[in-house]
């Protein structure tokens, strides 16, 4: 492989947002004829890279070489012209239009001036048998399941004459059967010479096809590594990294026993709960005062056994115990009621409402379980929210700014504030250190433990394996969207353990405990 | 592996309609159901005339729908035609009034309509702002525009008008007008544009999925701006076919016709979210509305607002057919 | 309050700043064309004189937008207001002009009492076609106007019924403690609008489900419900609108009435502030903007223009508005003005590198 010239190569690249360096120094190498794939946790540093390389943004230092001459694209239109395309997990192409069209679309085989559909049509049967797809290609492209989609936009890609195939987390949604044919797909397309970045969060998949990994972790280049060369607990390792800051042992940390906590019933009891397409069944409980600490890289399907519990998605199997009762958790208000809360790891989107103040959305669950008509009596709110500002710290401590105007440590806080009033029993929490500074973070970290000794049962997901392990009772591991292990978090567990975990799956920890 | 889970859908049956052509079926269907019911009813509905009647009653009906068609099917909307055909008529009777030589009157008259339409395009292209409020400014300005030319009615009595107005086309025993003609001209151009150019697929695109438009590298700005255009163009022409109907231009007249031409387009099956439908379709729309408005007449003891509330109750019906199909492709 | 707040900022950036610089150029170009337009005068205990005519005839805008506010900030749109106005005053008409004694005020209070009600079963039909059947509400609503238009001249057998009904007209054009009668209706109605939302926490759920629909839904919301309110409040408004435009010349004509009121509605809310796209309304601002119209309308009429010409002024209204609102507008006329975006989204960035 050494001997060829990569058909892209990228050095030294940085890019810098106001007050941050998303990519500091990062090479990138390409050959043609290899897939290779890109992995990082969030805020690595990947999809930086992917929209630099894309001209989605400029650089604002290093150089990128494609064939041996320098570029830097200003769009993807352009990129594409020049033999980069990228094929994204929510594919970009129009549903409406037939699939012959969406291959052809802006460059249509024309005879006088005239669309020439019969030449169209045959082309792109041609083209998509080339990859062994036989489908009715004048049937509209929203007819057919997303991976034959993504197939058509792989065709439509390879077809504009690229040489660098950018695949952005292609598989996420696709089941078994449809990751093989794709898989098969880019085995086919490496062997004509094409070069394929593939980002994805599947280790499985990574090590099914990747010929090298590059890792990348807080915007900068870990290494790459031939994929033979790599195991697969290393490769963990270097994605997610050691905390290097040995942050204060809780305080509540000597206070826990395991034993009495899980004794009684436990509040929440999950057995067998899945949803096809998004997280395989599990079974899971949850006790008062237990904190649960759920591990696993990015897409491994964390985010959505939290939506299960709080009814955010529907679960299509198994079943679900509040108290021992069983009950079906249907939508966020019967989670609600039921005493559960939910805060989102998309702040922004799912969380909060960034028109309205911090006021309205501190007490907006609140206000949504008591109806419209009983308004939260405005003494009520002035004390609840600045206890909240006060206990979370939460700055500006001003409770009419617009809540998008805040950080986003502080609008963390908000969403917590928010839930806290409501006083669940069970509280979810997707990624709450995501994104915020370290003080920040040591103060819902304390908080986490306070409320559990207070008789909280908490869910806690986090990416970052010392922050679970600090803060757990009990570590689970999701892979590849299925739980893989419950650890139980006493002296034996360490960082090493979960991640051989992640990496390798259940069997080996069930048989160690067996 | 094999390849069968993905190429799940097998060889379609000879039977079973695409689903896209449904909504347009429907309204075939529904349109030959109407005439049926006419021909049972009445003695006189047989006659061919009775079809010809309807092109000609609704000729500048049918060239604006066309022109709204291609908007919708970008996702967009025009609230501006029915002020831009009365404009038009006024400006064409208003100049024909003075003395204008009819050649330059229909050349200035047919520039006005796309002209607005540019700018309208622009207003929503470059600044973003929403097409259902740019084009809700651009109805008011063209029909203040109306008023500010004259606030009374202009009679027409200029040669070329009045020939054109009453030159009848035989064919057999039964005649059309020259506005037919233009009107069926204008469809076949529209339909061509919209199968087999550049600018049509693009139109379909956009009204797909406008951010993948985009990033396919489709000019969707440009595109954008030529349906308002084109809407304008469509406007312009049915102003010009209305004055050689009524022979004037009234400051009030077309009042409301956004309504229909929006009605005859979604009867027609074109989704108003954009992306599907057909101007043939459109056509469909235009003859459903006619030959409401034709039974009606001949019913005699119907009165008039029923046509509205038929167009509404099948507004109603074709929404939710569409709504259905969606759901089922889903 | 966060009045104090907006006095402390610079006055030009209040959201009501540019409304009512507009009105006042309007009144001050009335008052130049024609000097005594400001005054006011008590004539037999009642109140007369431009400004008052101004306020009068906007009452029917100003109650029809209000409904409007509301549904737009559920991130919707209502084009059926006008139609439903025609219906419950052609309703109101029909029934009083069948009744021997068309004073008694008995049987215009169950005239109004029916109409009403049809109203509100109209309103929650367009609520269950966008909450129920999830129907795009521009498209939901417009199978109303149109069929809406042909019931109200279904009812009125498309004749203009004409009644003689004292109490009736009151609504449009009596007096009451000086005022106006239909000022007075405006005032409790908005008022009851205001107390509506701003009392009880229904504004801040229908902003929280315009501002961010799935985060409502994820805050335990249940915006179907909000959804269905917000039209019936909606055709509430517009059946009170479509009274007192009856009364004001004591007859219903199935066609005319509420003509066009939707694109008037729409636009005085938008000129108020509220984006069309949802979230924070501003019920004053929409009355600002139902002003500003009417005012233009009366100018134009004072000043002996014909009154469709108005839509010329009107449109100028529009684009201008929305040009300065637009976001797009802006940032091509203001460069060299730091960027208005929010500033927490290179704060988030910065911080995502600090866990390691």
């Amino acid at each position: 492989m050494s001997q060829r010239h990569p058909v892209l190569t990228m050095t030294a690249i940085s890019k810098i947002f106001p007050g941050v360096r998303a990519l500091d120094g990062v090479d990138f190498r390409l050959f043609p004829g290899e897939v290779h794939a890109l992995m990082g946790e969030n805020g690595a540093g990947k999809s930086t890279l992917i929209k630099v390389l894309t001209g989605v943004y400029g650089t604002d230092a290093g150089t990128i070489t494609l064939d041996g001459q320098q570029v830097s694209f200003a769009g993807p239109m352009q990129a594409t012209a020049a033999g980069v395309s990228t094929v994204y997990q929510e594919v970009n192409l129009c549903p409406n239009l037939s699939v012959a069209e969406n291959i052809f679309i802006g460059r249509e085989p024309r005879r006088l001036g005239a669309v020439n559909w019969r030449e169209m049509r045959r082309r792109a049967q041609e083209l998509l048998a080339r990859i062994d797809l036989h489908i009715d290609v004048t049937e509209p492209l929203g007819s057919y399941s997303l991976a034959v989609q993504q197939m058509v936009a792989i065709a439509r890609a390879v077809d504009v004459n690229a040489r660098v195939l950018i695949l952005d987390e292609p598989t996420s949604s696709l089941d078994a059967d449809e990751v093989a044919q794709l898989l098969r797909i880019m085995r086919q397309l490496r062997d004509d010479g094409i070069a394929i970045v593939f980002v994805t969060h599947f280790l499985d998949q990574v090590y099914g096809i990747a010929d090298r990994i590059t890792v990348l972790r807080n915007g900068r280049l870990v290494g790459e590594y031939p994929t033979a060369e790599l195991p697969q607990i290393a490769l963990v390792e270097k994605m997610i990294g050691k905390e290097l800051d040995a942050l204060e042992r809780l305080d509540s940390e000597a206070g826990r026993d395991r034993a009495a906590i899980t004794a009684g019933q436990p509040l929440v009891a999950a057995d067998g709960l899945g949803r096809t397409g998004s997280v395989a069944p599990f079974s899971l409980t949850i006790h008062a005062g237990e904190v649960v600490g759920l591990a696993g890289l990015l897409g491994s399907g964390r985010t959505e056994v939290a939506r299960l519990f709080f009814g955010a998605d529907r679960a299509d199997q198994g079943r679900l115990a509040v108290d021992g009762e069983p009950t079906a958790i249907r939508n966020p208000v019967a989670a609600i009621g039921r005493g559960v809360a939910f805060c989102s790891e998309n702040r922004r989107t799912e969380g909060l409402v960034g028109e309205l103040s911090v006021r309205e959305n501190i007490i907006l669950a609140m206000q949504a379980t008591r109806g419209w008509l009983r308004p939260v009596p405005r003494r009520k709110q002035d004390e609840l929210v600045e206890r909240y500002i006060k206990a979370l710290s939460i700055r500006p401590a001003d409770p009419d700014m617009p809540v998008r105007n805040l950080s986003g440590g502080n609008q963390q806080k908000v969403l917590l504030a928010r839930w806290l009033i409501t006083e669940p029993r069970l509280l979810i929490l997707d990624e709450p250190t995501r994104g915020i500074d370290i003080g920040a973070k040591t103060e819902i970290q304390r908080l986490v433990a306070q409320l559990s000794d207070g008789g909280m049962a908490v869910l806690f997901i986090s990416a970052e394996l010392e922050e679970v392990l600090r803060l757990s009772h009990k570590v689970v591991v999701m892979r590849d969207r299925q739980l893989v292990a419950q650890l139980d978090n006493d002296d034996t567990l360490d960082a090493d353990r979960v991640m051989r975990a992640i990496a390798s799956g259940a069997r080996q920890e069930e048989l160690e405990k067996a | 592996m094999t390849t069968t889970p993905l190429a799940a859908r097998g060889p379609r049956a000879w039977w079973r309609v695409p689903q896209r052509q449904v909504p347009v079926l429907a309204t075939l269907a529904l349109l030959l159901v109407m005439y049926g019911i006419g021909v049972s009813q009445y003695r006189a509905f047989s006659n061919i005339q009775v079809v010809f009647n309807l092109f000609i009653d609704n000729g500048f009906l049918l060239v604006v729908a066309v022109g709204m068609t291609f908007v919708i099917l970008t996702g967009g909307i025009d609230l501006s035609v029915g002020s831009v055909v009365a404009m038009t008529a006024m400006v064409s009777a208003s100049l024909l009034n003075d003395g204008v030589h009819p050649a330059l009157v229909l050349l200035i008259a047919l520039l006005i309509g796309p002209t607005l339409g540019f700018a309208m395009g622009c207003v929503i292209h470059f600044f973003d702002i929403q097409p259902f409020i740019v084009t809700l400014a651009g109805m008011f300005f063209a029909r203040g525009m109306c008023t500010w030319i004259n606030t009374a009615s202009i009679p027409i009595t200029d040669g070329f008008w009045t020939s054109a107005a009453q030159e009848r086309i035989r064919i057999g025993e039964n005649f059309v007008t020259v506005s037919v003609l233009v009107a069926l001209a204008v469809v076949a151009v529209a339909a061509y544009t919209l199968a087999y150019t550049r600018l049509g697929r693009n139109v379909y695109a956009i009204g797909g999925n406008q951010q993948s438009a985009l990033l396919m590298g489709l000019p969707v700005g440009r595109t954008k701006i030529a349906v308002y255009t084109i809407s304008g163009l469509c406007s312009a022409i049915g102003g010009i076919l209305l004055s050689f109907y009524t022979l004037s231009g009234a400051p009030l007249i077309a009042i409301g016709m956004e309504l229909d031409t929006i009605a005859a387009v979604v009867i027609g099956g074109t989704l108003l979210t954009g992306g599907s439908g057909y101007v043939f379709g459109t056509l469909l729309g235009v003859l459903v509305l006619g030959v409401i408005q034709t039974l009606i007449t001949f019913d005699g003891s119907l009165s008039s607002w029923w046509t509205k509330i038929v167009i509404g109750g099948l507004l109603f019906a074709f929404i939710l057919l569409q709504r259905l199909v969606g759901i089922r492709k889903k | 309050m966060s009045t104090v707040k907006a006095r402390l900022a610079p006055v030009t950036g209040h959201r009501l700043f540019w409304p009512l610089v507009v009105l006042v150029v309007l009144l001050a170009a009335n008052t130049v064309y024609r000097p005594s337009f400001l005054s006011v005068e008590l004539k037999n205990g009642q109140l007369y004189g431009s400004l008052i005519d101004i306020v009068r005839l906007s009452a029917p805008l100003i109650l029809v937008a209000l409904g409007m506010s509301l549904v737009i900030a559920t991130g919707g749109i209502d084009l059926s207001v006008g139609s439903v106005a025609a219906v419950s005053g052609a309703i109101a008409c029909l029934y009083i002009s069948e009744q021997p004694d068309q004073n008694s005020l008995g049987a215009v209070l169950t005239a109004l009492a029916i109409a009403f009600g049809i109203a509100l079963l109209l309103g929650a039909w367009n609520g269950i076609l966008v909450a129920g059947i999830g129907i795009q509400p521009i498209i939901a609503t417009l199978i109303l106007m149109v069929a809406g238009r042909g019931l109200a001249q279904l009812i009125t057998s498309g004749q203009i019924i004409t009644i003689n009904s004292e109490p009736y007209k009151t609504i449009g054009v009596g007096h009451l403690l000086t005022l106006p009668f239909a000022i007075i209706i405006a005032l409790a109605v908005t008022l009851l609008v205001a107390v509506l939302t701003r009392r009880t926490a229904l504004g801040m759920i229908i902003e929280a489900v315009g501002g961010n629909a799935e985060a409502s839904r994820l805050a335990g919301i249940r915006s179907r419900r909000i959804t269905l309110l917000v039209y019936v409040v909606s055709a509430a408004c517009a059946a009170i609108a479509g009274f007192m435009m009856t009364a004001n010349v004591s007859s219903a004509d199935g066609n005319a009435v509420g003509l066009w009121v939707e694109l008037d509605a729409i636009l005085a809310v938008v000129i108020g502030g509220t984006s069309l796209a949802g979230g924070r309304f501003y019920l004053s601002g929409t009355i600002v903007g139902a002003l500003i119209i009417q005012t233009l309308t009366t100018s134009v009429y004072a000043m002996n223009i014909d009154p469709q010409t108005t839509l010329l002024f009107k449109a100028v209204v529009v684009i201008a508005v929305c040009l300065i609102q637009a976001p797009a507008f802006r940032a091509r006329f203001r460069r060299r003005q730091a960027p208005t975006a929010p500033p927490a989204a290179p704060v988030e960035k910065q911080k995502e590198q600090v866990p390691a």
